[in-house]
C-alpha cells in the first residue's frame, strides 16, 4: 500500500530525520491559515498516489500566503492522471545545494533488504542507475547481523562526506532503516535527500510502500485502504474487501481464474491470439460459489468488457462450486455478456454437468477457450 | 534418487486442526506420505485422522523424531511456526501459508542460514515426488513418476503444465514449488543444483513469472556453469502492466525491472528453450527427452 507524501514524512520525522516544516490542508482557506504558521517561500504539493506528479503540474511554488491560497485552490480542483486531488501539503522551501538519493527495498536473491544510496538524486532511481551507474551504492543488509551505525557511516563516506556531515548522514540512514522495519516498508525512500546551502540534510520528498501482508500490524493504514482512500480503483477496492486479487487492464475480455500464475498465463494466451484482456482476477484456492459470483460481478462492472473467459484448473478449488457460483451470478447479477468457460480438475464431471444442464458450454483446453473468447470479443461480444 | 523428499521422509503437519491442515493431512496420508504427528497449540492430546496432535513441535519431536514439516498456520503466526520447527531440529520445512509479511520471512531466512536447513515457500503448493511422497496441496492425480524435474513460482500453472506433460507420457522426478512471495527459501538456482546431482532427472522445466530478477540470475548461472541438463522455461506475465501486483506478492514489475521480455531474452541467450504457451512446454520437452 502506497502512503501519501505527508504520511511518509511524518514517519521520517518520528525517527528524527529532518523534513521541511509543513502542514496539510484540504481547502484553500485552511491552506491560507496554516501557511501563516510557516516561513515563506513555500511549496504547495498535491497529495496524490501517482508517479510524475511534478511534471503534471502538481507542485506549485508560492512566495506569500496569498499565493499559497491561490495554489491550493488550483491544485484542489485538479485531477492528476485521473485522480482527484483531495489535499495539499504546504511546506517551507529549502535552499538546495545538492540532491541525493537514499532508499531501502527488498533483496530477493539475498533474502533480505538492501539499502541503495546515490550522490545523485531527484529523479527516479532507475533513471539514476541508467545515467550514472557509478554513483549508485548498493548495500545489502545482512539479516543475521542487522544494520548498525557504522554501516550507515560507511555508506556516507562512500558518498563523499566526512566529519560532521558524515555523522549526520549516518544518523539519517540509521533512522530510515528503523522506520522501514517498524513500518513494514517494502520500499522507503528519500528522493531527493537534500544537502542545503548551509550544509544540513533534509528529506525534501519521501515515498513509502507498506507491505500489504503486514497491514494487520498497521490498522491506521488498512482502514484508509478499505475506505477507498488509496491508489486503487473501485473494482480493486471491492476485490480487496472480498479477498480477491483484481487488476484492471485496458482490453475487452474479462478474465477470472484460480491461481496467480494461471491467470497471468491466461492473459498472455489471450494476447498471443490477438485479443486484449480487460482485467486480471484471481479467485485464489478453494473459492466457494459465493466468491465466484462476487468475482463475476466485479469483472462485469467494467463497461469495457465484451466477453468473459473463466479459466479454472481445480486443485483445492472444486469445479462444482465454480459451476454453482456461475449460476448464482447469472440469476442474481444477470450475466448478459457471452461466457467462455474452461473447467478441469477436482469434481470436473459434476461441474460440467451443472453447467451443461443450464445450457452453458464447457471447454477442456485453455488455448481453445482463449481463441474462442478472442473471436467473440472481435465480433463486439456477440 | 529424487530431491528433498522421498519415501523415507517423516513429516509433522503444523496447524493440523485447521480446515486446510486437516484436509491436506488426509490427502498426504492417502498418497503414502509418512505423516507422523501434527501440532496445534491448545489441541494437544487429540487426533486428526489417527495422527497424534501435540501442543508444541518440541514434544512431537521427542516422540516421533520427524525430519520434515509442513506449515498451514495462518499468516500472522506462520513465521513463529517455522522458527519453532527449525529450532527443534527439523531440516526441511514447507510453508504453504500465503500473505506472510516480508519482514517475518526475512527473519526466518536469516535463521535458516544459521542452522543450515531448507525452506520451501512461503506461498507454495509444496513439493511432490510422484509415486513416493508429497508434502503439499497439489492434486496428486495429475502427476506421474518419470524423469522431468519441475521447479516453479506458481501453483496452478504448475498443475496446468504438469498435467500436459503427464498426458504426453512425460513423467516427473520431483516437482518443487518455490512460492509466489518476494522472499522465499529455495530459489531456481538451488533447484537446478539439486536436479543436476539427481540421476533420475534428465531435463528440467522452469516456470517463472514477472517480478524480481531470479530468472535473469538463473540464466546467468546456466551460462556460467555450462549447466549440463536441458532446461525448458515458461515465463508468465508478458501482458502484465508495470507497477501492478499480479496476484502473487512477488509478481510485480518495478519501473522497467522484472518484465517477462527481459527474462525470456536472458533465458534464450543462455540456451534455455522458452515456451510461448503453457502447452508448448510438453512439445519442446518431447524433443529433448527421449
Amino acid at each position: 500500500m502506497k502512503l501519501f507524501e505527508y504520511e511518509a514524512k511524518n514517519i521520517l520525522a518520528k525517527y528524527k530525520i529532518p523534513v521541511p516544516n509543513g502542514e496539510l490542508a484540504t481547502n484553500p482557506d485552511q491552506a491560507c491559515e496554516l501557511a501563516t504558521k510557516l516561513k515563506p517561500p513555500f511549496v504547495v504539493k498535491a497529495q496524490v498516489l501517482v508517479a510524475g506528479r511534478g511534471k503534471a503540474g502538481g507542485i506549485v511554488f508560492a512566495n506569500s500566503v496569498a499565493e499559497v491560497e491561490k495554489a491550493a485552490e488550483k491544485l484542489l480542483k485538479m485531477q492528476i492522471k485521473g485522480i482527484a486531488v483531495k489535499s495539499v501539503w504546504i511546506e517551507e522551501k529549502i535552499q538546495i545545494k545538492k540532491e541525493l538519493y537514499l532508499g531501502i527495498t527488498t533483496d530477493r536473491f539475498n533474502q533480505s533488504y538492501v539499502m541503495i544510496a546515490s550522490s545523485v538524486g531527484g529523479m527516479e532511481i532507475e533513471e539514476i542507475a541508467s545515467k550514472t551507474p557509478e554513483k549508485i551504492i548498493r548495500f545489502p543488509i545482512n539479516s543475521q547481523n542487522g544494520f548498525h551505525s557504522f554501516h550507515a557511516r560507511q555508506i556516507a563516506r562512500k558518498m563523499g562526506y566526512a566529519g560532521n556531515q558524515l555523522s549526520e548522514l549516518g544518523r539519517i540512514f540509521e533512522g530510515l532503516y528503523h522506520a522501514g522495519m517498524d513500518y513494514d516498508a517494502e520500499l522507503i525512500e528519500m528522493n531527493p535527500l537534500v544537502e542545503t546551502v548551509d550544509g544540513k540534510f533534509v528529506a525534501a520528498d519521501a515515498r513509502t510502500i507498506v507491505d500489504d501482508n503486514a497491514l494487520f500490524r498497521h490498522p491506521e493504514y488498512k482502514n484508509r485502504l478499505l475506505e477507498g482512500e488509496s491508489e486503487l480503483t473501485l473494482q480493486e477496492v471491492e476485490a480487496a474487501k472480498n479477498d480477491l486479487a483484481y487488476v484492471r487492464l485496458d482490453g475487452d475480455i474479462g478474465v477470472i481464474g484460480n491461481g496467480a500464475g494461471l491467470v497471468m498465463a491466461t492473459l498472455d494466451t489471450i494476447q498471443y491470439y490477438g485479443g486484449k484482456p480487460a482485467n486480471f482476477l484471481d479467485v485464489g484456492g478453494g473459492a466457494p460459489a459465493e466468491k465466484i459470483a462476487v468475482a463475476l460481478k466485479i469483472v462485469l462492472s467494467d463497461p469495457n468488457v465484451k466477453a468473459l473467459f473463466i479459466n479454472i484448473l481445480g486443485g483445492i478449488t472444486r469445479c462444482d462450486e465454480v459451476a454453482r457460483g456461475i449460476l448464482e451470478a447469472k440469476s442474481k447479477v444477470g450475466v448478459t455478456k457471452p461466457m467462455v468457460i474452461r473447467l478441469v480438475g477436482t469434481n470436473e464431471d459434476e461441474g460440467k454437468g451443472i453447467l451443461t444442464e443450464a445450457k452453458i458450454p464447457v471447454l477442456e483446453s485453455m488455448e481453445d477457450a482463449a481463441q474462442q473468447a478472442v473471436a467473440i470479443s472481435k465480433q463486439g461480444g456477440k | 534418487m529424487p530431491i528433498i523428499i522421498d519415501e523415507k521422509t517423516r513429516a509433522i503437519v503444523q496447524g493440523i486442526t485447521g480446515a486446510q491442515g486437516s484436509f491436506h493431512a488426509k490427502l498426504m496420508l492417502e498418497y503414502g506420505t509418512k505423516i507422523v504427528a501434527g501440532t496445534s497449540p491448545g489441541k494437544g492430546g487429540t487426533q486428526v485422522y489417527g495422527i497424534p496432535v501435540y501442543d508444541t513441535v518440541e514434544e512431537a519431536q521427542e516422540k516421533h523424531s520427524a525430519n520434515a514439516s509442513i506449515i498451514f498456520v495462518p499468516a500472522p503466526f506462520a513465521a513463529d511456526a517455522a522458527l519453532e520447527a527449525l529450532e527443534n531440529g527439523i531440516k526441511n520445512v514447507v510453508i504453504i501459508t500465503e500473505h506472510i509479511p516480508i519482514r517475518d520471512a526475512v527473519n526466518v531466512m536469516a535463521y535458516v542460514e544459521k542452522v543450515g536447513a531448507t525452506i520451501i515457500g512461503p506461498n507454495t503448493p509444496g513439493i511432490i515426488t510422484p509415486g513416493k511422497s508429497k508434502l503439499g496441496i497439489m492434486p496428486a492425480h495429475i502427476f506421474k513418476s518419470g524423469s522431468v524435474g519441475m521447479v516453479s513460482r506458481s501453483g496452478t500453472l504448475t498443475y496446468e503444465i504438469a498435467a500436459s506433460l503427464t498426458r504426453k507420457n512425460l513423467g516427473q522426478s520431483t516437482c518443487l514449488g518455490l512460492g509466489g512471495d518476494p522472499i522465499t527459501g529455495l530459489n531456481f538456482i538451488d533447484a537446478l543444483k539439486m536436479f543436476e546431482k539427481d540421476t533420475e532427472t534428465k531435463a528440467i522445466v522452469l516456470i517463472g513469472e514477472i517480478g524480481g530478477n531470479l530468472e535473469e540470475l538463473t540464466a546467468e548461472y546456466v551460462i556460467r556453469e555450462k549447466y549440463p541438463k536441458p532446461v525448458v522455461a515458461f515465463v508468465a506475465g508478458r501482458s502484465a502492466p508495470p507497477g501492478k501486483r499480479m496476484g502473487h506478492a512477488g509478481a510485480i514489475i518495478m519501473g522497467k525491472a522484472g518484465t517477462a521480455e527481459t527474462k525470456i531474452e536472458k533465458f534464450r541467450n543462455a540456451g534455455v528453450e522458452v515456451a510461448e504457451k503453457p502447452s508448448d512446454v510438453a512439445e519442446l520437452l518431447a524433443k529433448l527427452v527421449i
